[in-house]
This record gives structure tokens, C-alpha cells and sequence, in this order.
């Protein structure tokens, strides 16, 4: 049993993803109240060199051809053993298509308490967690002996958690990785061909709030008159209102524009990991306690399809006069 | 094959939620209740692999209110059983409690493939789908946007941020995390579900001793209190189209 603090560094063919930082700077809080060491795991196979800039007081790498890019059973495989051998007081893991995957397997096999969607932690080491979508925040004691955290992002830099001086790398032998039952094929990218939201500066966001796909033709005019392009969260594209090229949120685009506006989209932690560094968010939603509120700059509790006809008429005045 | 799809229910984030007198719990007195969305995708999923190579699929769900409509539902799309846990409130059991329970069901119908929702919005322990694919010792994939069927395995869509997809084989039997099913959830007339709640019929099924263990303890919860809230434009429809027009012409945008 240690007090060290133990993060998951997720990568992705060949780049560390950002949440792996965000979480070394949560482990650096974590671990000033545990009196312990920020520990960086990282699997791969000749995957050292993505230790490079990683703000850990040392990195436990584990190498093998299985271990390559994320499978969940290879990574919780080799994850169970080390931290069956090395009892950290806490391992994070990002609350990602990754993280999620493994640290729910691990409390289940290992016995070991799993604390889900943690924001921060306290200055006396509480976890603060999002709950109803954002709606709630959930304080506690961090369980012991080992508490396992998924982590979203929202409470730290990823620039604290980079430092430009690579950390001490100490290898530690996976467990036989033979008979495995999930197997990676094949990456497949994504439809090339519409346009790069990533590169817009003025995105209009439609969410649940547009009700059909009939409506959307309310936003295409709006982005006509104003020069934007249209995007959605979750619920647009999974009803197939418009292509997943347009999602912005966890599984899809993070954007960065001038003007983000936000049509009837509530704002859940998904989405917001997607839009919350647009420079202005600009919210329309009818419930004035809708976490996107949170984010952004403006807002109205207006229907969005009381307010977009006229929003659109106004802006074509104002370009013609 | 056998597909069973665990689905929950979840507070309808559209309602006003409230924390209760202990501070640290929501009140449940005036909760809406509604079907975890990501279930929702599960459920059609499961549908949309049993008509392209047939399955038999069962759908379960702790008893509470609409809980028998959403089952039936299920029914009308194209599922074969409806199971009814009884005897656990559905609001004090965490995902390490009904994972528990559903592993103990699990290990008699024996699918070979169970679909939840990758999480719900209340999953302050994790999701069910990673627990119970351990305590059932079956492999695990999770943010699954397609699965098709093979001989003794299925080809799983599993999404990667920026719009990337990985496709992995998973053996079977196994548990699938659905982010979202291949197409969205279909739309059944109340007529047909209706037919359908005199013709099928839901077991129910006894839960005793809920094991909770693997959660963490919440001794508080809040609103979150934001750094900066958004300047809350008031007015008329006409009003506030005005005033958007001028911040967009602040920002150069126009």
C-alpha cells in the first residue's frame, strides 16, 4: 500500500490525448494531501517516447505487441496486475472511450471502490463529480484502499500537467497477454469530403432543442444569412438529422471558434468537452438552469424556433443595411 | 443467439431536479423518471441484430413507474422476453449492486451477447457494463456505434474522438457499452404496444439482498456554482434577435 497517485496515460496512434494531462495535474493535488508520488503508467510497444513531456515524479511503462494501441482487455489485464502489485492510493483514468472502458472491469475484478465523471478534487482530497449531466455536482471522501477515478476534463489545465523535461522511466512486466478475446482490426477515419467544423469561426449548434428535422432548415438559413456552418450535439446526429462529420463533443469534434452559438442544447459534460473553448459561447435554451448556461457568455430562455426565424431576418438587415 | 439488453431508468434532466433534507442525495419524492437513452440505442440495436440473423432477445429492467410501458415497448419493437426485477428500489441501487444482481441472472439465461447503454447520466459508481462483464468473466467493449454478428464473435464500431473508428472482434459471449445504435431508436404506435401488453408477458423476478460495495459515499451535493453565468438576455423574441445581432457585430462575425 502506497500513497502514490497513479494516472493512465491514454494515447491514441501515436498522441497522447490531452486527458492525460488534465488528470497529472489532478494527481499532482491529490497526491500534496496523500503524501504521495504522481505516477504515470503508460502501455504501448516502443511507445517511450510519449513519456516525453508527461508532469510525473516518474513513469511505470509496460511494453508488449498486444499493448500497441487500446484494448480494453489487454490494458485491464496488465492494469490489475501492477496495481495489485504496487497498491497505489488512487489510479485515474480519463472518462473516455479508454478509461471507461478498463477502470469499471478493475473495481469489479480487483474489489476496489470506482468514483465516475470526477471533475477535481479539494484541497483535503474530496473528489467533486458531475451528475445529471452537469445539472448536479456529487462531494465525498475519496474510498479507500485504492480509489479508482474516471476523470472529465473541466477542472485543470492540460498545460499543468506537461512539463518539458522527460520523467524517469521504470519498466514493469505485463502479465501473459495470450488468448485474448477483443482484437483490434482497423482504424477507419472519418468520411472525408464535408466540411471541417474544427475550422469554423462561427458555428451554429442545434441540440434536442430542434425537436425534428424539419427545424434544422431554421438553423441551415441562419448559418446562409450569417456566413456560420451548422453543427449538433448527440441527439441530432445519433436521430440522423445530420451527418456525424457535424457532431462537436466527446466522440466528435472539439471546436475552437470566435462565436459558438448554441441552439436548445443543454449542455451535458459530452458536449461541453467538445465547445467550451470556443472564445464566445452564445446559449438559447428554454431551461434557464441548463448547465449550458455554465459555459457560456450569453443566453436566452427563448424557443429556439421563436427566436431563429427572426434572429435570421435580423441578421440579413443588418448585412443589406 | 441470445441478447439481453439490462436497460434503467434515469432522472429526466428536462425537470427541475432538488437535493433532499440530507443534503446529499437528490429528493426522489417529485422525480420524473425516464428510460436511460443509451438503453434506448441498446434496445434497437439488439432488434436490428435479431432481424438480420435472428436472435432471441430479453429485455430487464428494475420494476418502477412506466416500467411496465417501456418493457412492453421493447416487446412491440421485436423483443422475445420482458423480466421485471422486483423487491429492489431502482433509486438507492448503485451500478455495483445491479450489476451484481444482473450477473446472478445472467448466469441462468446465459445470452451471448448483452447490450446496455454505455452509461447514464447518473452513474456515480460507473456503468453497469464493465462490472458485469467481469463478474460474468466476459470481455468488455464500450462507445459501440455498431455490431455485426459473426460465427462465435461480433465486429464491434467503437468510437474514438475526432470522428475515428475502431473496429475490433470480440469473442463471444461478451458485453457491448452502446453509444448509439445503428440507426436511431425506432418509432412504435401506441396501438401496437398496446396489443402487445394483452399478449406478452412480463416475468417478474425477486431481488433480495442488494450488495452495494465499490460505489463511494456522497456526503454532499450541490448546484454547480459557476465561475461567470451566462448575461441572461431578457425580452421579446424580436428583442433578443437585436441584441444577438449586435454581439455578433461586436465580435467582427458579421
Amino acid at each position: 500500500m502506497s500513497q502514490d497517485i497513479f494516472v493512465l496515460v491514454e494515447h491514441l496512434r501515436g498522441g497522447v490525448a490531452d486527458i492525460s494531462f488534465v488528470m497529472l495535474a489532478a494527481a499532482r493535488t491529490l497526491a500534496q494531501t496523500s503524501g504521495g508520488h504522481v505516477v504515470a503508467v503508460l502501455l504501448g510497444k516502443d511507445a517511450q517516447k510519449l513519456a516525453a513531456n508527461l508532469a510525473a515524479d516518474k513513469v511505470l511503462y509496460a511494453d508488449h505487441a498486444a499493448l500497441t494501441e487500446f484494448t480494453s482487455e489487454a490494458w485491464q489485464l496488465t492494469l490489475a496486475k501492477l496495481i495489485e502489485e504496487q497498491s497505489p492510493r488512487a489510479m485515474l483514468f480519463g472518462h473516455t472511450t479508454i478509461g471507461a472502458d478498463v477502470a469499471g472491469v478493475l473495481s469489479a475484478k480487483l474489489s476496489l471502490p470506482l468514483v465516475s465523471s470526477c471533475v477535481n478534487f479539494t484541497s483535503d482530497g474530496k473528489f467533486v463529480s458531475q451528475t445529471c449531466g452537469g445539472k448536479i455536482m456529487a462531494e465525498g471522501e475519496l474510498p479507500s484502499p485504492t480509489a479508482l477515478v474516471t476523470m472529465i476534463p473541466g477542472g485543470y489545465k492540460a498545460e499543468q500537467g506537461q512539463v518539458a523535461q522527460a520523467p524517469m522511466i521504470e519498466s514493469f512486466a505485463p502479465p501473459a497477454l495470450d488468448n485474448l478475446r477483443v482484437a483490434l482490426k482497423k482504424y477507419v477515419e472519418p468520411e472525408a469530403g464535408d466540411v471541417d467544423i474544427a475550422k469554423e469561426s462561427f458555428l451554429i449548434s442545434v441540440g434536442r432543442g430542434i425537436q425534428n428535422k424539419d427545424n434544422i432548415e431554421l438553423a441551415d438559413e441562419l448559418a446562409a444569412a450569417t456566413g456560420g456552418t451548422v453543427c449538433a450535439s448527440r441527439p441530432v446526429v445519433d436521430q440522423g438529422w445530420l451527418p456525424t462529420s457535424r457532431l462537436v463533443g466527446k466522440s466528435g469534434k472539439r471546436v475552437k471558434p470566435k462565436i459558438y452559438l448554441a441552439l436548445g442544447i443543454s449542455g451535458a459534460p459530452e458536449h461541453v468537452e467538445g465547445m467550451g473553448e470556443s472564445d464566445v459561447i452564445v446559449a438559447v435554451n428554454t431551461d434557464p438552469n441548463a448547465p449550458i448556461f455554465n459555459v457560456a457568455k450569453y443566453g436566452a430562455t427563448l424557443d429556439l424556433l421563436d427566436l431563429v426565424p427572426r434572429l435570421t431576418e435580423k441578421v440579413k438587415q443588418a448585412k443589406g443595411g | 443467439m441470445k441478447i439481453a439488453v439490462p436497460i434503467k431508468f434515469v432522472p429526466d434532466l428536462v425537470e427541475e431536479l432538488s437535493i433532499d433534507a440530507s443534503g446529499a442525495a437528490l429528493d426522489t419524492s417529485w422525480l420524473r423518471l425516464i428510460i436511460n437513452e443509451f438503453d434506448d440505442h441498446a434496445i434497437e440495436q439488439a432488434i436490428l441484430l435479431k432481424e438480420r440473423g435472428g436472435a432471441e432477445v430479453t429485455v430487464i429492467c428494475a420494476e418502477g413507474d412506466g416500467v411496465d410501458d417501456i418493457l412492453f415497448t421493447a416487446a412491440a419493437k421485436g423483443a422475445d422476453r420482458l423480466v421485471k426485477l422486483t423487491g429492489a428500489d431502482a433509486n438507492t441501487m448503485n451500478s455495483h449492486a445491479a450489476a451484481r444482481v444482473l450477473a446472478d441472472l445472467f448466469k441462468e439465461i446465459q445470452p451471448d451477447l448483452i447490450l446496455t447503454g454505455v452509461q447514464a447520466h447518473n452513474d456515480l459508481d460507473g456503468s453497469i457494463g464493465p462490472l458485469l462483464a467481469e463478474y460474468l468473466g466476459m470481455p468488455y467493449v464500450g462507445y459501440v456505434a455498431g455490431v455485426t454478428a459473426a460465427s462465435g464473435s461480433v465486429v464491434i464500431r467503437k468510437e474514438y474522438p475526432g470522428g475515428i473508428i475502431a473496429e475490433m472482434d470480440v469473442i463471444l459471449p461478451a458485453v457491448l457499452g452502446i453509444q448509439a445504435a445503428e440507426q436511431p431508436p425506432r418509432y412504435v404506435a401506441y396501438s401496437k404496444i398496446n396489443q402487445v401488453s394483452k399478449t406478452v408477458k412480463i416475468e417478474e423476478r425477486a431481488v433480495a439482498g442488494l450488495d452495494s460495495n465499490g460505489g463511494a459515499t456522497v456526503s454532499r451535493m450541490f448546484q454547480p456554482e459557476p465561475a461567470q453565468r451566462a448575461e441572461i438576455i431578457d425580452g421579446s423574441p424580436e428583442e433578443v434577435a437585436d441584441r444577438m445581432v449586435g454581439i455578433f457585430k461586436e465580435l467582427g462575425v458579421l
